[in-house]
């Protein structure tokens, strides 16, 4: 296991190799290794070019609708009677998640590097739905791959992507979600290298994916920082989010790594729970392992084949995890813990009931987290959840839940 | 980097004894366990005699990314008959009771091997009979998860130089690898198009200015007409999703191995007629 030195700052990673400690690194075939190269040298050239930060702040603010708020969830605080806790309304970003900051990043780079043709992998579709946008912002050729289970329950994104002119290609390979979609993205990639831009949707794959993801995400926690200050005139006592690939989470945790004082939570998806074969839990249950250009947490058998993921919510299905929070997981630095189908399908009706917002089922899942957590904790903790996407794609699956508990009408509806 | 045991190992010997007979060596892919153990063990075992000089023998995973479809379902269909990384040594361990001289080589992707640990893997590996391996997904930065152990355990690491692999990556790629050098002759998948001969023809070219390991050509190669192309100039030529597509083809499994046989001694005929210009 990699060693780090309290005294040094956990901001660095990864290193020249894309290692965040044992994790992270560029296992791709030769094929990809110079565009690999290339990708990262360009990106390298844009972080430092002021005119391509001055860019995306112009378009982060105007065209996203950035800063995202940060909002007072005076009910729910009530309600649960413990930690004062405040939701980062990436759900009112354009698109409706945080997907857009990184497609628009990357979409950025993409033209930097002369680049057409983008392609993307998408689960719960939101990632393609915010490739799609800024393909079509920028005039490109925008290919979206898709698992064919994660195309039936997430109809409206599917929808969305195609009016927004991209070919949405499904996959039916593996159990057709997210995994599979990103096998294929890559098959596409490695056929088209001339010409073809990967804009892939967390922090995970080959280096430098994870970073460069992160460094698009964090304005995220580096909004909260201000906001928080403005507010409290002081550091949250915790930051709460939901993990798939973990874009979301480290887009939120990673300004505050270096300050110890802040819990770091990270909400992987249970499923139908971690003693079945049912989850998507790749730190809670799952082993280090090689797939999609990193090492990481995986789900696996012990003859090292991927298992499949489940979770209600399609963003958060996936066998894998970010190399850097499998890291922040293995020094101790933020702490990993999983809800349930269930227990998300629980905090998405109380948020609609408490705050009249409907959220994405991903974030359902930080959600769960602080419901089981803000009641223990004294009323001056604060407690920052991200919010990462609104819940109007899930309508289907939701309603379908739910419908008989709380008597909804389903008469007319997307069932 | 390559021990005495490599260098002297099956694969070179195969690859001199191919260069003195002044053609190019015939490397055929098939995947272990598909459609299952049996079937595909008969296979195996027949190659050899039908004109293989060379046998790879993938390992199945469950996401191989950089396969087209005849593979994907290859292996698919090898996972769920049973197959194992034990079953596959295991063949290689059958194969060798009865052909001691055919080259070996084990092809596939770094996580089932990352999982039953590398040096176990190298010694089963090893003992087995088996002379190299092709992982996919550990490009030259990644030398010190497998390549430089294998080379260790007297096991040929064979690499992947593709049309992207630049002339400032070409001497890394060529620094540790042995055995053979597989060019990927198409940007892509397995199983994509067939390969333009006159441009592969100027890339093996370039390679040879700085390394006379063999070069054997893959990726898109499917009929004995277009073996004999790239095997006039090539040291060897790898055919896999055409000899998936045989095994898939039959209407009984041994039907499948039959035309799996078939394809090789045909692809074997037209590398015997083509002779081979050494281009040294």
């Amino acid at each position: 296991m990699s060693q780090h030195d309290t005294t040094q700052s956990l901001r660095q990673g990864p290193d020249s190799r894309g290692f965040f400690g044992d994790f992270g690194g560029r296992f791709v075939a030769e094929t990809l290794m110079p565009l690999i190269l290339d990708l990262q040298r360009e990106y390298e050239a844009a972080r430092k070019d002021p005119l391509f930060a001055d860019e995306l702040a112009r378009l982060s603010a105007d065209y996203v609708g950035r800063k995202s708020p940060l909002y007072f969830a005076e009910r729910l605080t009530e309600h649960l009677g413990g930690a004062r806790i405040y939701l980062k309304r990436e759900d009112l970003m354009h698109t409706g998640a945080h997907k857009i900051n990184n497609a628009l990043g990357q979409i950025l780079l993409a033209r930097r590097m002369g680049k057409r043709r983008i392609i993307a992998e998408t689960g719960a579709g939101m990632h393609g739905v915010a490739t799609a946008t800024v393909a079509a912002r920028f005039g490109m050729e925008c290919i979206i791959y898709m698992g064919s289970t994660d195309i039936h329950r997430q109809q409206p994104n599917v929808q969305r992507m195609q009016l927004l002119g991209a070919k949405v290609i499904p996959v039916t390979a593996g159990d057709g979600t997210l995994k599979d979609a990103m096998n294929e993205a890559l098959r596409d990639w490695v056929t088209h290298v001339d010409t073809t831009f990967y804009i892939i949707g967390t922090v995970a794959g080959p280096h430098p994916y994870p970073a460069m993801v992160r460094d698009f995400q964090s304005v995220i926690g580096q909004e909260v920082r201000e906001q928080l200050f403005d507010k409290e005139q002081r550091l949250p006592d915790s930051l709460v989010a939901c993990i798939g690939g973990g874009s979301n989470a480290m887009g939120l945790f990673h300004p505050f790594l270096d300050d110890p004082d802040v819990a770091l939570i990270g909400v992987e998806a249970a499923g139908e729970g971690l003693d079945t074969p049912r989850h998507a839990a790749s730190l809670k249950g799952g082993r280090s392992g090689v797939l999609h250009g990193n090492r990481t947490f995986l789900l696996q058998d012990a003859e090292g084949q991927i298992s499949d993921a489940h979770s209600i919510s399609a963003g958060l299905d996936y066998p894998g995890i970010g190399p850097e929070h499998a890291w922040l997981h293995a020094i101790e630095r933020a702490e990993y813990v999983a809800a349930s189908d269930r227990e998300a399908l629980d905090a998405f009706t109380l948020l609609c009931r408490k705050e009249g917002i409907i959220p994405a089922l991903e974030s359902s899942h930080a959600l769960a987290e602080v419901i089981k957590r803000a009641p223990g904790l004294p009323q001056d903790h604060l407690m920052v959840v991200n919010l990462s996407g609104r819940g109007d794609k899930d309508m289907t699956t939701a309603t379908q839940c739910l419908a008989e508990e709380l008597g909804l009408d389903t008469a007319n509806g997307p069932v | 980097m390559t021990s005495p045991a490599t260098s002297q190992g099956r694969l070179a010997q195969r690859f001199a004894a191919t260069r003195q007979q002044g053609r190019a060596a015939l490397v055929t892919y098939i995947a272990a366990g598909d459609p299952d153990y049996a079937t595909s063990l008969a296979t195996l075992k027949g190659l050899g005699e039908a004109g293989a000089d060379v046998i790879e023998l993938g390992m199945p995973f469950t996401d191989p990314m950089a396969d087209g479809p005849a593979i994907q379902h290859a292996t698919r269909r090898a996972l769920e008959g049973g197959q194992t990384m034990d079953r596959t040594l295991e063949m290689v361990r059958e194969l060798r009771r009865v052909d001691t001289l055919t080259p070996v080589v084990l092809m596939g992707y770094y996580n089932p091997i990352y999982a039953r640990g590398v040096e176990r893997f190298l010694d089963q590996a090893k003992a087995a009979g088996v002379d190299g391996l092709i992982v996919v997904d550990l490009p030259p930065e990644h030398d010190d998860e497998l390549c430089l152990p294998a080379a260790k355990a007297g096991l040929n690491f064979i690499r992947l130089a593709t049309p992207t692999t630049d002339a400032e990556r070409l001497p890394s790629v060529l620094a540790n690898t042995s055995g053979f050098l597989y060019y990927v002759s198409s940007n892509g998948v397995t199983g994509g198009a067939a390969p333009s001969a006159e441009r592969v023809k100027q890339e093996l070219d370039r390679i040879r200015a700085h390394s006379d390991i063999p070069v054997a050509v893959g990726f898109g190669i499917r009929t004995a007409a277009q073996a004999k192309e790239i095997g006039a100039f090539a040291d060897g030529v790898v055919v896999g999703s055409a000899l998936i597509d045989a095994q898939a083809s039959g209407e009984t499994p041994q039907a499948g191995t039959q035309a799996v046989l078939e394809l090789t001694r045909e692809l074997a005929n037209a590398l015997a007629q083509a002779g081979h210009a050494p281009s040294r």
